[in-house]
């Protein structure tokens, strides 16, 4: 049952301030990964892109369309990886999944930064998705990084 | 019902072309004439329909997405169930009394669906999935037999999906081109481009929606099936939404083609209605191929049973015919020009307390009389998604997104937009509980 609480919880200051004033929102003129994501039954939208340095992600900008929830958790995901080596950013991805999935122990992970203000978003099932639209964008996009041999 | 400034102003647009010969009805029809409709017995319908009954997040359920389906009454439930535990068996095969209760009870359910769009000949009725199934099949076969290069199908910005990539997928194969109506910032289609485009010689066919599943708009049907088939075209029309919220003849319709879904209008999911002329339908090739659909099977070729059957392939859909027919004996019993008064009665309420919150854009017809019971919006900068999960947050059910119509998304410049779609059973209480959950979505987003 969703209460006033968890709602008021879902749309936090933190989340809404991501949403309006989105962080590294732009394009980047040259990026070693460009990846285009879209949710088909809502039609949320995301464009990604990483530069990637030595195993370092050094620049991200990302562009999209979509509801608050996906459009901040977009936000909070590109300022926490930006400056971050590859293999972080991919433990982070992971973490903040297992939060999505409801686990408590990853709610609980301060590295996750801004990202823990959407631990409420695992109440709501359906939206789960829109959380995830902007990770998914960076696993496909760090796999593109890493070029078509990769991982053989 | 009827705005006549708003009649006035249809009209001067639909003469634009004399050369159409045709005189203009501009009403956003056809509804017979209607006699004054007693409003509906609102809270004596509700008892009828069981998933209405219950709690949703703590709050008592308002369901407000019936554009995208309709809760079912018990007389519907009971038509299936009854079917199911005592007559269940395959159609038109056995010569045992159950297959003979079983094949009376769908036959019967055919009838009842012919008289309800007043169609004298029940073998002009072609059982279906849904909407989307019989606008494939027109276009797959119809279109496959009768389409090629040079050739046009005139479609609109408002179509719902289902009423445009089967037209696309079949122009592709053929060669043929799309022709697409604009829609007016009010939400209406532009008339005057009928006669342009038709003047061009080459429209085949035009597949258009009664009612838009995304704006509410009533579409003035009648008059453009006298210019298209002036120009000897032929016309589909798309009743997903049309044949749920007013009392449907598809000959007065003007329409060839008549698609529509049992699911919108109180019935079960997964069964739906063709109708087409019968000369149209027998000059056109098999949709699909297996049982039922044949006479006589050799080894490299078969000839094919009549109407309907030729379009029937496999066992049907038996329960959801049955469940169709009781879902039309139940809209009949309460009136559809009747439930079409209430819906508008609804929209116009909901109209008027919509207008006055700060940040809100509204979509479609401005006036209610143009509309069925669909209203469309956006609120400040809360996506529809934000809204629809805060409004279900206090049981309120509508839908968000772009509703399969991402052309007219597109026309206007948004993404997705927030709907609240009314039927029979909704109540004023009800648009009110949305209303103030919309200040919820105020307060949040503030």
């Amino acid at each position: 049952m969703t209460t006033d609480v968890q709602l008021s919880s879902l749309y936090q200051h933190l989340i809404l301030d991501h949403y309006r004033k989105p962080r590294n929102k732009g394009e980047l003129q040259e990026a070693t990964a460009d990846v285009h994501m879209r949710n088909p039954t809502c039609g949320d939208e995301i464009r990604l892109q990483l530069q990637v340095e030595d195993g370092v992600i050094s620049d991200v900008r990302f562009q999209g369309e979509g509801c608050s929830i996906s459009q901040a958790a977009a936000s909070m995901m590109t300022a926490l990886v930006k400056g971050a080596p590859v293999a972080d950013a991919l433990g982070i991805a992971s973490r903040f999944t297992a939060m999505m999935h409801g686990d408590p122990e990853a709610a609980g992970d301060r590295t996750l930064k801004d990202l823990r203000a959407l631990a409420g978003v695992a109440r709501f099932p359906v939206r789960v998705k829109c959380a995830l639209l902007g990770f998914d964008a960076l696993q496909e996009a760090v796999k593109q990084a890493a070029g078509p041999d990769a991982g053989t | 019902m009827g705005n006549p400034d708003r009649v006035d102003a249809l009209a001067s647009t639909a003469i634009s072309s004399p050369a159409s010969g045709q005189v203009a009805n501009p009403r956003p029809d056809p509804v017979p004439p209607l006699d004054p409709v007693p409003p509906l017995d609102v809270e004596r319908l509700r008892k009828d329909f069981p998933a209405l009954h219950q709690e949703v997040n703590g709050h008592p359920l308002v369901y407000l997405d019936n554009a995208a389906t309709s809760q079912k009454p018990v007389q519907v439930l009971d038509a299936i169930r009854r079917y199911y535990e005592a007559d269940n068996a395959n159609v038109h095969r056995g010569i045992h009394e159950l297959s003979r209760r079983a094949t009376e009870a769908y036959e019967g359910a055919r009838q009842r669906v012919a008289r309800f769009l007043g169609v004298g000949d029940p073998a002009e009725i072609i059982w279906t999935r849904g909407t989307t199934e019989g606008i494939n099949l027109v276009a797959a076969s119809w279109g496959g037999a009768n389409l090629g290069p040079g050739d046009e199908i005139l479609l609109s910005d408002m179509e719902h999906h289902s009423n445009l990539v089967p037209w696309q997928l079949i122009a592709r194969r053929t060669g043929a081109a799309l022709r697409f109506l604009d829609v007016t910032d009010q939400g209406t289609l532009r008339l005057e481009q009928v006669d342009e485009i038709l003047a061009g010689g080459r429209v085949r066919l035009a597949a258009l929606t009664q009612v838009s599943n995304a704006l509410g708009t009533m579409n003035p049907i009648r008059e453009i099936a006298d210019r298209v088939h002036a120009a000897g075209a032929l016309l589909l029309v798309d009743g997903a939404q049309g044949a749920a919220h007013a009392p449907v003849d598809v000959h007065a319709l003007g329409a060839d083609f008549y698609a529509f879904s049992g699911h919108k209008l109180c019935g079960p999911t997964g069964i739906g209605v063709l109708w087409g002329r019968r000369e149209l339908l027998e000059a056109m090739p098999p949709y699909m191929g297996g049982g039922e659909m044949i006479s006589l099977v050799e080894r490299d070729m078969s000839t094919w049973a009549p109407l309907p059957h030729t379009f029937e392939a496999g066992t049907p859909n038996i329960a959801g015919a049955i469940g169709m027919a009781a879902a039309v004996d139940y809209l009949e019993g309460v009136g559809p020009a009747a439930i079409l008064a209430h819906e508008q009665s609804l929209v116009a309420y909901a109209l008027a307390q919509l207008r006055e919150l700060p940040g809100i854009r509204l979509f479609g017809p401005e006036e209610a009389s143009d509309r069925a019971g669909v209203v469309s919006f956006l609120l400040g900068d809360a996506h529809p998604h934000d809204i629809s999960t805060i409004l279900d947050a206090e049981g309120v059910a509508i839908r968000a997104g772009h509703h399969c119509t991402q052309l007219l998304m597109r026309r206007y410049g948004v993404a997705a937009t927030a709907r609240a779609s009314f039927y029979l059973y909704n109540t004023r209480e009800e648009v009110d509980r949305l209303v103030r959950s919309l200040e919820t979505v105020r307060t949040l987003f503030a």
